[in-house]
């Protein structure tokens, strides 16, 4: 889904080692060149492993290179925890819904 | 250990060396366990490697006349690739600890040489290469993702201390329970100066061959760092901006590092993105460490570690742990958590390190039940002296 100039995906259910390449894969496939922004809207999310943080990891550095935006929106409190405990909320920038998610990358 | 005794070639320059390594380790080579022989220099030591092909692993100094520690290092995987090194360092000296990795050192040791660490380094290293070449004779009777795999727990098992102190003032107990497939924990227990003990638990976010190898790196880069100064902060610096130099392939692993003096009870700690571990209180209540703000290691580079301390009343033991065991799940997807953890303390407070661990361990599998484990379970736990294990 784009809205504006902004890609919204979504990831839902489990991330864990087992599907990590799999969620790459598909990231990967949806993300296209000229996406200026890109939001990955982790709402129905039920949990992610160190294998699913490291997916999104390399999406955030692969999109820094190619001068393009990025941001995760509407995590539940367990995978707010995740983001929090590893340090993820330092590097990545995480926004209450995919609304506050759109402006901010389009500021 | 063998029906052999395990060749090994000690490279220094210093003439003590010699008699120094077969007086304090006349017990192992008594015993059969081990074969020392000797070279003064790395252009003997290859030469000698060239002619003697039962030797089992080198331990060499830094330092020499003809042919240096570092430069042999480069050397031996064009006569053996099999064969590991380990190398002795001037105490903290991460520079040189740093080259030697790269050229693949399995470990290291300082000097003043202590031989009980040298010891255990000595039977981790023959430990590592036995499941090493294990590992690559099983390698034609796998599927090539299995086979990687079992390598990568190889090394994994490797690298973790299966002999736990019980020093003055503290004992310490750890033990891994590895997934099926995925994981990558590792846990390790440094002696410090001053009597003090370093404990650190982590756990690296991939699996397969190069998470295994980044997980050797991490290891050894703690070991370096936290032998080489005693703020945990300073510590988890300086191996995160370490592990982020060669990392294209975006590894982290979330390190917690905590430093125990015994003599105040004192436990100075750094938390690089792992989940905060459980103080447990003699009466069964417990309190989480506060958390640093730390990132995961190997994600960025310039990144600053707060540290923090709690003093321990006697009595107390930390519970070290990683997400394999908050996260288990059972039959009802629920996970176990952190609460369920408090009150398996709660419900019988630990009388001992070997005891909570187990604890753990057994919480853990009631709840899971025939629910598979996706993750390594780790556990590591430091009590005061009060407690016999």
């Amino acid at each position: 889904m784009r809205e504006g100039g902004t890609l919204v995906a979504r990831a839902d259910g489990r991330v864990d080692g087992a599907n990590a390449r799999e969620f790459q894969d598909d990231l990967t496939k949806a993300i296209e060149a000229d996406d200026q922004a890109v939001v990955l809207d982790l709402e129905n999310l039920s949990y992610i492993s160190s294998a699913g943080l490291r997916v999104i990891l390399m999406t955030a550095r692969k999109l820094r290179e190619q001068g393009s935006k990025f941001a995760v929106c509407s995590l539940s409190a367990s995978i707010k925890e995740v983001f929090e405990i590893s340090g993820f909320d330092k590097i990545i920038s995480i926004q209450d819904s995919q609304a506050e998610a759109i402006a901010a990358l389009n500021d | 250990m063998a029906d052999n005794p395990h060749k090994i070639l000690v490279v220094d320059d210093e003439p003590d060396v010699e008699m120094l390594v077969l007086q304090r380790m006349r017990r192992n080579i008594r015993a059969g366990d081990y074969e020392f022989v000797f070279a003064p220099n790395g252009v003997e030591a290859l030469e000698r490697l060239q002619r003697e092909d039962d030797i089992d692993m080198v331990v060499s100094d830094i330092n020499m006349p003809r042919m240096d520690g570092l430069t042999l290092l480069e050397q031996i995987p064009k006569v053996d690739p099999n064969i590991r090194a380990v190398i002795v360092s001037a105490y903290g000296d991460m520079q040189n600890i740093r080259t030697a990795m790269n050229r693949g050192a399995f470990d290291f040791v300082t000097k003043p040489l202590d031989f009980e660490d040298l010891r255990v380094t000595i039977d981790r290293t023959l430990r590592h290469m036995a499941e090493w070449r294990e590992a690559l004779s099983s390698r034609d009777k796998l599927v090539a993702l299995e086979n990687e795999l079992d390598v990568a727990r190889k090394i994994q098992q490797s690298i973790l201390p299966t002999e736990f102190p019980q020093g003055a003032g503290y004992r310490v107990f750890g033990n891994m329970e590895p997934a099926r497939s995925v994981g990558g924990d590792f846990f390790d227990i440094l002696h410090l100066e001053n009597g003090r003990i370093g404990l650190a638990i982590a756990d690296v976010s991939d699996k397969g061959v190069p998470a295994a190898l980044f997980m050797m790196s991490s290891r050894t880069l703690l070991k370096g760092a936290g032998i080489g100064q005693s703020d945990s902060g300073e510590v988890l610096r300086e191996v995160n901006d370490l592990l982020y130099e060669n990392n294209e392939s975006a590894m982290f692993v979330t390190t917690f590092y905590g430093v125990y003096d015994p003599a105040s009870r004192e436990f100075e700690y750094a938390n690089g993105g792992h989940n905060p571990p459980l103080v447990v209180h003699p009466d069964g209540t417990s309190d989480l460490l506060p958390l640093t703000d730390g990132v995961a290691l190997g994600l960025m580079p310039d990144l600053s570690y707060e540290r923090n301390s709690v003093t321990l009343s006697p009595g107390d033991v930390v519970v070290l742990y990683t997400d394999g065991v908050t996260e288990a799940l059972n039959a009802a997807d629920e996970e176990f958590g952190v609460e369920r953890l408090q009150a398996t303390f709660a419900d019988s407070p630990p009388r001992g390190c070997r005891e909570a661990t187990q604890a753990v361990f057994e919480a853990v599998e009631a709840f899971a039940g025939d629910t598979p484990q996706s993750d390594d379970i780790t556990c590591l736990t430091l009590c005061t002296g009060e407690f016999e294990t």
